[in-house]
C-alpha cells in the first residue's frame, strides 16, 4: 500500500443512513445503487450507521447523516435533532425528508378523520403534525423525488466524496 | 449454564422497516415476549377514503418502498374486479412481468444483503473477505437484473409509472427487451449458485403453522386461487370473513389468523402449495433442492425464495422471448361503482385488497398484508426458540442473533404491516 493510499484509506467518508417515517423507498433505492456502485464506495466510504445493512450501528462523529423520512414522532424528533449533533452535514433525501408528503397525509384529515386516529396519536407519542426535516434542523443538501432520484444521490455523495479529500 | 436476564433487541436490523423485542425472562423461563412493530403510521387507512380510482393506486404504492409493485397490482387488480373490467393479455403478460421482476428483485436483497452474512458468520456484507465478497458480486448482478425487469415492465422498481387501471401506459421497447433479455439469463447461473448456499445452510426451526398462498397451474404472483395447506380452496369472497383480527396493543400493526388458527404466508408456503408448477426449466435444474418440500422448517423460506428467483428468471424469458408488444387502447370504464377483489402474492406472500368504489370514488378498503398475517406465527416461534436456547444454556448475545437470524428467516416487512386499511370487518 502506497503512501497515498493509506492516507486515502484514513480519510474515507463517515455516512449514517437514518430511516424516519416513510415508505423507505429511498433506501431501496440506495441498495440497488450499490448494484453498480459497492466496490467503489466500500473503498471511499465508512459505512458507521445502516441499519438495512448491519446490526452494530453507531451515531457519532460522522461526515455525513442521509436521512429519509418525514418527522411524525417525539421519538423521531429527539433522534433527528441527535443525528445533526453528531454530523458534521445533513442531507435529506426524498419527498417525505424534504417536504413532509407523501407520509404527512394525516396533516390534511378533516375533523371525522382526525377523531378516528387520535386514540393512536395519543398512545404512540405521535407529534400533531407531521414535519419534513428542515422544520426543526439545518439541512445541507437535498436530493428530491419520491422515491430519491438515485442519479442526483450518486452526484451528492461525489461532492461530499470530494469534500473529504 | 449461563443466567441469562430480560432480552431487549430495541431495533432489529436487516430486515425492512422498523422492529423490536422484548423478553422477560425469569429462572431460564420466557415469562413474556413482545414482538412490537414500531414502524410509524401514515394511517393509510383514512387517507385512502374519498380518493379518484385514478389516484389510489399510485398512492398505495408509497406504502411500501420495496413492495410498491405488489400493493400497485393489487390494487388495480381490486378496482377492475370490482368495475368490470378485463386487461388485456399483454396487459397481464406485463403484469407478470413487473411482478417477477418485483419478487426477483426484493429476494436478491434480503438474500444476499440481509440474510448472507447469517451464513457467512459475518455481522455484514461490508465485512465479507475476498471470496465471499465474490458472491455479494455476483448478487448484485442479479439484484440488477431483476431491477431491469421491473424497469421494463412497469418503468420503475419502486413508484412504478406505467401500471393503470386496465392497462399500462407504456409498452418494452424491441432492443431492451433484447439488453434485458441477456441480463436475465447471464445471471442465472448465479442463481443457482445461492440456492445452493442456501439449501447448505443448516440453520433449522420448525413451524407447524398452516400454509396459505395463490396457487395456480402455472406458478405465478397475479393469478390463481387461494390454497391451504389443508388441500382446501378458499373462494377470495369468502377469505376476509374466514380471517380474525389479532389486537396487539403493543404493535403498531394488527396481527391476523385463519379459521382460528395462527397461519403462515410466503415463499416457503407457496412452495410448499405449488411446488410442481414451478417452471419446467427451474423443475429441471432446481429439482434436488425442490425435495426438501413440502417443509416445515422456517429457514427453508430462504431456499425457496432463492428458487423463487429462477422461477421468475425462467417465467419471465418465455415472456418475453414469445411477445411482441404493440400498444393498445384502454378498456373502458362503464361502470364506475362496485365491490372488488384483489389478491397477488407479494414477496413476503398473500396481499389482499377490498376496494368498496362509489361513483369512481374509493369509500373504503380493507387491506391484508403478509407480515401482518405472519406476525402471531413469528411471535410464538420467537418465544419457543428462546426457550431452546435457555435449555441449551446459551449465552445472551447468542440468544439475540439466533432471534434475529429467526426473524430474518420470516423476511418480515415492517413498513407494510403497519399499514392495513380496516373496515366493514365481519367479527
Amino acid at each position: 500500500m502506497t503512501e497515498k493510499d493509506s492516507n486515502q484509506m484514513k480519510r474515507k467518508l463517515k455516512i449514517g443512513w437514518f430511516t424516519f417515517t416513510c415508505c423507505e423507498g429511498c433506501a431501496i433505492i440506495f441498495i440497488e445503487l450499490l448494484n453498480d456502485h459497492f466496490n467503489e464506495w466500500k473503498e471511499k466510504i465508512d459505512f458507521k450507521h445502516i441499519k438495512m445493512l448491519k446490526s452494530r450501528n453507531e451515531l457519532k462523529n460522522l461526515d455525513l447523516a442521509v436521512v429519509e423520512g418525514a418527522i411524525s414522532t417525539q421519538k423521531d424528533l429527539d433522534r433527528l435533532l441527535e443525528i445533526r449533533k453528531n454530523a458534521k452535514y445533513v442531507m435529506a433525501v426524498g419527498s417525505c425528508a424534504i417536504t413532509g408528503m407523501p407520509a404527512g397525509l394525516r396533516n390534511r384529515f378533516n375533523q371525522k378523520q382526525k377523531k378516528e386516529i387520535s386514540n393512536v396519536l395519543k398512545k404512540f407519542g405521535y407529534l400533531e403534525r407531521v414535519e419534513p426535516v428542515s422544520k426543526y434542523i439545518k439541512v445541507d443538501s437535498k436530493v428530491h423525488g419520491c422515491p430519491m432520484d438515485g442519479e442526483l444521490f450518486v452526484k451528492e455523495i461525489n461532492t461530499y466524496l470530494e469534500k473529504s479529500r | 449454564m449461563h443466567n441469562v436476564s430480560d432480552i431487549s433487541i430495541k431495533d432489529l436490523s436487516k430486515i425492512e422497516g422498523h422492529g423490536s423485542v422484548d423478553i422477560k425472562v425469569s429462572r431460564n423461563k420466557v415469562k413474556d415476549l413482545k414482538l412490537k412493530i414500531v414502524e410509524n403510521k401514515r394511517f393509510y387507512t383514512q387517507a385512502v377514503r374519498g380518493l379518484s380510482i385514478e389516484n389510489i393506486s399510485s398512492l398505495v404504492s408509497r406504502i411500501c418502498g420495496t413492495c410498491s409493485l405488489s400493493h400497485m397490482t393489487c390494487c388495480l387488480e381490486a378496482i377492475e374486479n370490482g368495475l368490470g373490467i378485463t386487461p388485456s393479455d399483454q396487459s397481464m403478460a406485463l403484469r407478470h412481468l413487473s411482478m417477477n421482476g418485483t419478487i426477483a428483485r426484493d429476494h436478491a436483497m434480503h438474500l444476499y444483503m440481509f440474510c448472507l452474512p447469517d451464513v457467512f458468520g459475518k455481522d455484514s456484507v461490508l465485512d465479507f473477505d475476498k471470496e465471499q465478497m465474490k458472491v455479494v458480486e455476483d448478487g448484485l448482478k442479479v439484484k440488477k437484473a431483476a431491477n431491469s425487469l421491473s424497469t421494463l415492465a412497469a418503468g420503475r422498481a419502486v413508484h412504478a409509472p406505467y401500471p393503470k387501471i386496465g392497462g399500462f401506459t407504456q409498452i418494452p421497447k424491441k432492443e431492451d427487451v433484447k439488453i434485458v433479455l441477456k441480463e436475465l439469463v447471464s445471471v442465472r447461473e448465479h442463481v443457482l449458485d445461492l440456492i445452493d448456499i442456501f439449501f447448505n445452510a443448516d440453520f433449522e426451526f420448525f413451524c407447524s403453522a398452516r400454509n396459505i398462498a395463490l396457487t395456480d397451474k402455472k406458478f405465478n404472483f397475479v393469478e390463481g386461487r387461494i390454497s391451504d395447506s389443508e388441500g382446501k380452496v378458499v373462494n377470495e369472497k369468502e377469505f376476509a370473513g374466514h380471517l380474525h383480527r389479532v389486537v396487539i396493543p403493543y404493535s403498531q400493526a394488527t396481527g391476523f389468523g385463519y379459521k382460528g388458527e395462527r397461519y403462515l404466508v410466503g415463499s416457503i408456503s407457496r412452495l410448499n402449495l405449488n411446488k410442481y408448477n414451478l417452471h419446467r426449466k427451474t423443475m429441471r435444474d432446481a429439482g434436488e433442492y425442490l425435495s426438501v418440500f413440502p417443509s416445515q422448517n422456517i429457514f427453508h423460506n430462504n431456499l425457496a425464495q432463492a428458487i423463487e428467483i429462477l422461477h421468475c428468471i425462467d417465467a419471465s424469458v418465455e415472456i418475453l422471448e414469445s411477445s411482441d408488444f404493440k400498444l393498445e387502447k384502454f378498456p373502458e370504464i362503464k361502470k364506475k361503482t362496485g365491490e372488488g377483489i384483489g389478491v397477488v402474492e407479494a414477496p413476503r406472500g398473500t396481499l389482499y385488497y377490498e376496494l368498496n368504489i362509489k361513483e369512481g370514488i374509493v369509500q373504503d378498503g380493507l387491506l391484508v398484508i403478509p407480515t401482518a398475517q405472519n406476525q402471531v406465527n413469528m411471535e410464538k416461534d420467537i418465544g419457543e426458540l428462546v426457550q431452546q436456547n435457555l435449555d441449551a444454556g446459551f449465552d445472551k448475545h447468542t440468544i439475540e442473533h439466533n432471534i434475529e437470524k429467526l426473524i430474518r428467516a420470516y423476511d418480515p416487512c415492517m413498513s407494510c404491516a403497519s399499514h392495513f386499511l380496516r373496515v366493514n370487518w365481519k367479527d
